[in-house]
């Protein structure tokens, strides 16, 4: 089985923020989540990067470790799901997400978040693969008909890859090597503890 | 910039399609490495006279998503660029040595500070792109709260199991005498138990959030223990209110006998008649019903606080404020349950007649002359000063 994984190039990310906009389409995301951004750092100064971020699929995924319901789940590709049914929009996951990538319908006063709702890896949720509920709730289900997320597909500059670790690892390691340089793989060291050595 | 212009040119004339891609002029042609002629850099150096696209550079496309015929496009492609090769002043672009992005982040975990940048979507808080204080608000959520708090509740439980089996139940020493005494009125008694009873159900329903999981969770399964814990959370949200006024009646209903004074030293010193055998003297209140007095007052306005700062997030404070807010609710929580497991013991199984103080607000006389002495000698002159008051000439004793 793969093992699936986002990597962002961000010596080719020139935040056009369509993958951001891809994913709010493909899963009709409401108004005011974003399962997926854009964030540049040193923004205008030499150095200046844009990394697209959303959840990384954490290996030990601090978010499930600290549901205090228990609903998250790792799919066998290593795609970290929950279950909106059994979510009681604590917001625990939030704060232990080094990536905020748990977003919350509503602003959430008096406990009042909503379920939460976070990057699929366009791999749906528990329900039924490809059915209305499962749209509903999650999006489109597209790993379940043997696709890749679209963020990902997309990405006119090929900087957001998706697909299995080692792949696109490699993909990343030959870029480096034959541009001569490369600025690193985002998250990676935080999310799976290990870096994309070149 | 003249004599680099051939070079560019050059450079741009055998660049592959990928190397166009990721960007014509600026940061190709402005790197030093990439324009030196130096034989080493292989690829990067694009075309340095070998007057052919070197092949690991087709090689090297192929996995980025290039279309296959590279070497084809390689032909064509340059031609459309020339404009931009004389234009581009290079920039110094000098981020190029600077550390990469693992080891940013891993300087960044290590000091425990985020990394944040401009977003483009109006929600702020996503224009931090990794804050790793969310591991260390994991560990303390599933660490340290879980050990704190076990260790508090199952150790103060243990510790009265022990107390009981050893000491028993404290008795009143002469007896029920059968008259009555009033210890609370009816005010007293409702602000008291309006606090205690939504500081059990704020307490199990925040104990479920930490421990449910461990406990609830197998024995009900995951659609009931959600169930469980949705109400739990509406709860705890809503007794939040009648918990924070009960505090604030309880404080002033009994702030002015629950100063700190000389009594308590001897009180303490006397190990409260409890460890040794014997009944110092005391006040309204005894120096341990003062300190569950200033736990539940102080405890209680810090968990309150924090708290709401819960209940609403963001709205005072950052993700590190949200962070600290739970930390500071989630230890003083369990410390607090712990102590009010000892004054519910107390209160009940542990001393005999002490419940009615709290249940009629009519305790014996004998039980309120054996643990509250000074307090019932005061109550009884000041009665004794309106029953005998200026006309009624009584003999002493009388009464
Ligand atoms: C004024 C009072 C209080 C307010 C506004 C308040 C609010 C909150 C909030 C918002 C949470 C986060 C979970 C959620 O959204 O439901 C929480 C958690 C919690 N509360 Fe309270 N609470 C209050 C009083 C108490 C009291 C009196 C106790 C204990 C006796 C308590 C124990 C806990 C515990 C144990 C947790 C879970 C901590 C964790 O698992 O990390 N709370 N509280
Ligand atoms: S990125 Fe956040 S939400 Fe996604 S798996 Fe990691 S901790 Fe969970
Ligand atoms: S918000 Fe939902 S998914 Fe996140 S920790 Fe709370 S219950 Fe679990």
């Amino acid at each position: 089985m793969a093992r699936m994984k986002f990597l962002c190039d961000s010596d080719r990310c020139i935040e056009c923020n369509a993958c951001v906009t891809a994913c709010k389409n493909e899963h009709e995301v409401p108004w005011g989540i974003n399962r997926r951004r854009v964030v540049t750092i040193n923004d205008g100064k030499p150095g200046e990067r844009s990394i697209s971020m959303a959840c990384m699929h954490c290996t030990d995924a601090p978010c499930a470790a600290v549901c205090p319901v228990s609903c998250f789940y790792t799919t066998a590709d290593a795609i970290v799901l929950h279950d909106k049914d059994l979510c009681i929009g604590c917001g625990y996951c939030f704060y232990a997400c080094p990536f905020g990538a748990p977003q919350y319908p509503r602003v959430g006063n008096f406990g009042g978040r909503g379920k939460m709702d976070k990057c699929t890896y366009c791999a749906g949720g528990p329900q039924q693969d490809n059915t209305i509920v499962e749209y509903t709730q999650y999006g489109a289900n597209r790993i379940a008909e043997g696709k890749l997320p679209l963020c990902a597909e997309m990405c006119s500059t090929k900087a957001l890859l998706a697909g299995d670790g080692e792949m696109i690892a490699t993909i990343y390691r030959e870029r480096v090597q034959q541009r001569g340089y490369g600025a690193g793989a985002w998250g990676w060291h935080t999310a799976y503890r290990e870096t994309v050595t070149v | 910039m003249m004599r680099l212009a051939p070079t560019l040119a050059l450079a741009l004339l055998l660049a592959t399609p990928a190397l166009a891609q990721t960007q014509p002029g600026a940061p190709a042609a402005g790197t030093p490495e990439i324009q030196a002629p130096v034989p080493e850099v292989g690829p990067a150096s694009g075309g340095q006279g070998s007057g052919q696209v070197p092949e690991s550079t087709i090689q090297g496309d192929t996995p980025t998503g290039t279309p296959a015929p590279a070497a084809a496009a390689a032909v064509t492609a340059p031609q459309a660029r020339q404009p931009s090769a004389q234009a581009p002043t290079p920039a110094p672009f000098s981020d190029r040595g600077q550390p990469s992005a693992e080891e940013l982040e891993l300087q960044a975990a290590l000091r425990g500070e985020r990394i944040t940048g401009r977003i483009t979507i109006p929600d702020a808080r996503a224009a931090t792109l990794i804050q790793p204080e969310g591991q260390d608000w994991r560990t303390f959520h599933n660490r340290t709260l879980t050990l704190v708090g076990g260790i508090a509740v199952l150790g103060m439980l243990a510790i009265l199991a022990l107390f009981y089996l050893v000491k028993g139940r404290i008795r009143i020493d002469a007896g029920a005498s059968g008259r009555t005494i009033q210890r609370f009125n009816l005010f007293e008694r409702a602000a008291h138990w309006m606090t205690a009873s939504s500081f059990i159900v704020l307490g199990l329903s925040g104990l479920n959030l930490t421990f449910g999981r461990y406990l609830l969770l197998p024995l009900l399964g995951p659609e009931a223990f959600t169930a469980v814990s949705m109400w739990g959370k509406i709860a705890h949200n809503y007794l939040a209110f009648p918990f924070t006024l009960g505090i604030v009646l309880l404080f002033l209903i009994w702030v002015k006998d629950n100063i700190p004074d000389k009594v308590d030293l001897a009180w303490i010193k006397a190990g409260g008649g409890m460890l040794r055998h014997g009944h110092p003297d005391a006040k309204r209140f005894n120096a341990g019903q003062k300190v569950v007095f200033w736990i539940t007052v102080l405890g209680g306005t810090l968990v309150a606080l924090s708290g709401y700062v819960l209940i609403f997030p963001f709205a005072v404070t950052d993700m590190a404020g949200q962070q600290l807010a739970h930390i500071v609710h989630g230890i003083l929580s369990v410390l607090m349950v712990a102590a009010m497991l000892a004054h519910i013991y107390i209160g009940t199984l542990g001393m005999e007649g002490a419940f009615h103080a709290m249940g009629s607000g009519e305790v014996d006389l004998n039980w309120a002359k054996e643990h509250h002495s000074l307090w019932v000698e005061e109550e009884l002159s000041k009665a004794r000063g309106t029953v005998t008051g200026p006309t009624a000439a009584r003999p002493l004793g009388a009464d």
